[in-house]
């Protein structure tokens, strides 16, 4: 291969961001060289097996790629304001399209809020890390090796073209030829590892470690939502590795899977990828619900309303969530039959998910609101995300999606849930959280001015696309007809808006860590309901000195009526916690390195890669590291000290 | 609190009014434009659906402006009985607000079902009882990429990239692909159904107004997909038949190895034929499903390197030029 193929050429975006890359790596090389950093990089973060720890590196991984689709999405916005701009081409407006699509859902919002479950769910059931530490630091680097996998494509290679959905056989190797479609395959891939680990992590440390006495009807609703997630995930992701496997067998080792030679079946691609796509987007919104519940309560200073139909209406939303992948091809000619049963399906997800609505209006209903930046998120989410579950209910409507598919109608929708559900829920939980994580909170001011340009930018950005769906705007052109300018002027603005609304986002996190008072107490907004508030600020390594024994719901709050701590001396033992190990991240880098070479075909590469890989699994098996324990003083002296006693 | 009564009491006597504009504005976008009994049908059913999801945008929007204005912390009206802290749940109003989305879901799948079952038929049209029901027009779409082939097997005549059509007679479309899957979307006729290779899907149309509609595949499908359009002009009987009639004798006839060659990914301009590309492969039936892909297979990761002013003509020229060159 020459090099000129193997690095992108002749697009001077590209060049900019080739130059940033280097530019950005040298500058983080120098950093952490001239301040002699590594070691302390090596033994703090990239061996850590602490859940807290790899939770903060799931979040700024997240924003990391969320500045990244935030900026296609711009280009894309950009390249749409005007007809006829010459802005992007045609590929390279598809490129940055499938680009957007993919690392906005599987490389910002599942982290993101894996990275919040991470650093909460432990904390909410008085668990001290999760179940299979080891896994879950494997679980992080193989999400992250994933998404640097894929995020490199645009530079080397050349990025996949062919939609997040990546449907055949367009993305098939006759009609997508050369690494781009494999970066897709394999970023997905080996990030889809760790989805899956994390997933089984969850289940087994919710379903076992809870604090002595908590019944399953009193966890926390955050916990609740991460626990039917997590059989999602185990449930769902199995179907997108098995179809991520068969197509890469289709482009790389000439099978016919999915080709329209050799009697292939592409369509049951499209099937494969919404039984697992369709479970996946509640995979984003259920988490998110759970966020808000905990946030809406908190600072409405009242208990959840209806908590046991909150957690029932979530498990009935994944059981439907597997039954409806059809809606997405409504228009594939199945017959009336079987759109009517997938129509009917898809319409019933609105009773339990309207049933959560009233229910958070229910917890609004005489409280208290103590206005704060994450109740803010919290608060704006209820009435976008209903446009965006209507939108979603006539989209249900078989015969009205004939109209509807693959239109700008369908592209506002699923923003209105993404965006208003999903990362305004990363917002509101970043917020809520981020005193319990850094030991100080957001500036609340600022915090505010990002709320209002996004939340304001979002609206102005994406309601006038519904009405561009309706006037015959389909998806995915890279240029517009005069007729549509309007609207999509109006987009762009919006678009710009959300833009201004993250830089101060990003600037609030630097401004607050140079000026924000440093948290003294545990119960960062006075009004915490759940154990993670129990803990001090900072949490100790271990979270819990004694795990208090829980009999309600809002566990915290009983704590505090009781006047009872996590620290109760009398009650101390050694605490048993894992060792670190840099084993995850060498082991992924391994596979990240095989995956590597499969993009590139380079088959040496890829064998070499899995057999280091299977070295470090039987490394793994002999190892007999069992952990240590914290003896009693140790716990004493850092309580103390935490606790300012 | 008297004046947010007030505002709330012109806010739902503006309701209405506002719903009536928004309506009346729609009426210039594609799909609330209908030109036939399908569009039609549907625009209706958006509208009936639109109805009911603005009574439940109401339902929530108006507590949930009432609540975070009232019991806001920092309401200087508070009373002692506006803080409920251990309230945890009321059965009699959750199974209210259970039952009703149900009931708005029965309403809106009854419609739902009778329009799937319908779409599945030509339209009728409402004399069809006086009249004499007119057999539906035949026309195979073909998508490649990234072109439209429209054959009409009893005419025997074959168009790329338009089409013309009878006013008040149904079409059936008989949707297939040669290459990439595509849709085949006329708004302003009706909703879209996809176009595979190997898979004959059948769509019902019909324009009942004459005019010249926008057509296009919206499945995404490549490079050339944004130009990948096509018109559609639904006259009288009268002219249609004229316009057949001249096609017939006066079009090219279409040969296998021109077709192959229209077959090449890229952009094309409309182009008519006396005959069709039937006679040797139907890409709708599983032998001709790879058929495109076995002739080009090399050719679809050719860059066009496409720009949004550029049209079919550009990349027509560079070709002639190119056959100037080689000649």
């Amino acid at each position: 291969m020459q090099l000129d193929e193997f690095f992108v050429t002749g697009e001077p975006l590209i060049y900019a961001g080739m130059v940033s890359i280097v530019l950005v790596s040298a500058a983080i090389l120098f950093i952490l060289t001239y301040f002699k950093k590594w070691g302390w990089l090596w033994r703090e973060w990239l061996t850590t097996v602490d859940h807290k720890k790899i939770g903060i590196m799931y979040i700024l991984s997240a924003l990391a790629m969320l500045f990244r689709g935030g900026a296609d999405a711009l280009m894309m916005r950009t390249q749409l304001a005007f007809p006829n701009m010459n802005f992007l081409n045609a590929q390279h407006y598809d490129e940055i399209f499938t680009t957007h699509g993919t690392v906005m859902i599987i490389f910002m919002a599942m982290p993101f809020l894996i990275g919040l479950m991470n650093v909460v769910v432990p904390l909410q059931i008085g668990a001290r890390d999760v179940a299979f530490p080891y896994l879950n630091a494997l679980s992080f680097w193989s999400f992250l090796f994933g998404a640097m996998l894929f995020n490199i494509s645009f530079v080397i290679g050349g990025s996949p073209d062919a939609g997040w959905t990546s449907y055949t056989p367009l993305a098939g190797a006759a009609m997508s030829p050369g690494p781009g479609q494999n970066f897709y395959l394999m970023g997905l891939q080996l990030s889809g590892i760790g989805t899956l680990a994390s997933g089984i992590n969850f289940m087994v440390t919710i379903l076992k470690m809870r604090a002595p006495g908590m019944k399953m009807f009193q966890m926390p609703i955050f916990t609740w939502s991460t626990l039917i997630t997590s059989f999602i995930i185990v449930f769902a992701f199995p179907i997108l590795t098995v179809a991520l496997a068969l197509m890469t067998l289709d482009r790389i080792f000439g099978a016919q899977f999915f080709t329209l030679t050799g009697e292939g079946m592409p369509m049951m691609w499209a099937n494969l990828f919404w039984m697992w796509g369709h479970p996946e987007v509640y995979i984003v919104i259920l988490p998110a619900f759970g966020i808000f519940s905990e946030v809406i309560s908190t600072f409405a200073r009242k208990q959840l309303f209806g908590y046991k139909a909150m957690v029932w209406a979530i498990i009935l939303i994944a059981g439907l969530s597997f039954l409806v992948w059809v809606h997405h091809f409504f228009t594939m000619g199945a017959g009336a039959f079987v759109n009517s049963v997938f129509s009917i399906s898809t319409m019933l997800i609105a009773v339990p998910t309207g049933v959560k609505i009233f229910n958070w209006l229910g917890t609004l209903y005489k409280s208290r609101i103590n206005n704060t930046v994450a109740m803010m998120w919290s608060l704006a989410f209820i009435p976008s995300f209903v446009i965006g579950g209507v939108t979603g209910v006539m989209l249900g409507m078989a015969s009205a999606d004939y109209q509807f598919h693959n239109s700008y109608f369908l592209v506002a929708h699923f923003h209105y849930v993404l965006i208003a559900g999903t990362v305004f829920a990363c917002f509101a939980g970043l917020v809520f959280w981020y005193p319990k994580m850094f030991g100080h909170k957001l500036n609340e001011r600022l915090g505010r001015w990002s709320f209002w340009f996004f939340v304001i930018g979002f609206h102005v950005c994406f309601f006038p696309q519904y009405f561009a769906g309706l006037d015959g705007m389909p998806r995915r052109v890279f240029t517009i007809i005069p007729e549509w300018m309007p609207l999509n002027i109006i987009s762009t603005v919006g678009a710009f808006g959300m833009g201004v609304g993250f830089a101060i986002f990003c600037y609030t996190i630097v401004y607050s860590y140079r000026y924000s008072e440093r948290e003294t107490s545990g119960d960062s907004w006075d009004d915490g309901r759940t154990l993670e508030w129990a803990t001090p600020t900072p949490i100790p390594f271990y979270n819990f000195a004694t795990v208090p024994h829980v009999d309600s719901q809002d566990a915290y709050v009983k704590l505090k009526e009781e006047g009872k701590t996590t620290f109760e001396e009398d009650e101390l033992e050694p605490i048993h916690m894992p060792s670190n190990t840099g084993q995850p991240i060498i082991f992924m880098a391994f596979l990240a390195i095989a995956s590597f070479g499969l993009v590139f075909e380079w088959m040496w590469m890829a064998i070499a890669g899995l057999l280091a890989g299977i070295v470090m699994m039987v490394i793994r098996s002999f190892d007999y590291d069992e952990g240590y324990h914290v003896e009693v003083d140790e716990i004493k002296r850092t309580e103390r000290s935490a606790r300012g006693l | 609190m008297k004046s947010m009564k007030q505002f709330f009491k012109r806010g739902l006597i503006l309701l209405p009014l506002s719903l009536v504009l928004f309506l009346s504005g729609c009426s210039q976008m594609a799909v609330f434009d209908p030109k036939g009994p399908v569009a039609q049908t549907q625009s209706d059913l958006i509208i009936y659906s639109i109805i009911l999801m603005l009574f439940i945008v109401v339902v929530v929007f108006a507590p949930f402006a009432y609540f975070v204005y009232k019991y806001r912390d920092t309401n200087p009206k508070r009373k002692e009985s506006d803080y409920d802290p251990h309230m945890h749940g009321n059965t009699m109003i959750e199974i209210v607000w259970t039952v009703i989305p149900f009931i708005i879901v029965v309403a809106l799948s009854i419609p739902t079902v009778e329009t799937l079952y319908e779409l599945e038929k030509p339209p009728e049209s409402e004399e069809a009882a006086t009249e004499d029901t007119k057999e539906p027009l035949v026309v195979y779409a073909t998508a490649a990429d990234w072109k439209w082939f429209f054959s009409y097997p009893e005419e025997d005549i074959e168009t790329v990239n338009y089409l013309h059509i009878p006013t008040d007679r149904p079409i059936e479309f008989r949707l297939s692909s040669a290459d990439s899957m595509a849709a085949l979307w006329i708004p302003r006729l009706g909703g879209q159904k996809y176009a595979m290779a190997g898979m004959e899907n059948t769509l019902y149309l019909q324009a009942d107004e004459e005019g010249v509609y926008d057509g296009r595949n919206s499945n995404f499908n490549g490079e050339g997909f944004t130009k990948h359009t096509f018109e559609v002009y639904a006259e009288s009987e009268e002219d249609y038949n004229d316009w057949v009639e001249q096609t017939q004798n006066e079009a090219p006839e279409l040969t296998q190895e021109e077709y192959d060659e229209l077959l090449e990914p890229g952009l094309t301009t409309e182009a008519e034929f006396s005959s069709t590309h039937l006679e040797w492969v139907d890409h709708g039936t599983n032998d001709g499903r790879d058929y495109a892909v076995n002739r080009h297979y090399d050719l679809y990761g050719e860059l066009m390197h496409l720009y949004s002013d550029q049209e079919a003509e550009d990349f027509m020229d560079e070709e002639n030029d190119d056959d100037h060159e080689s000649h």
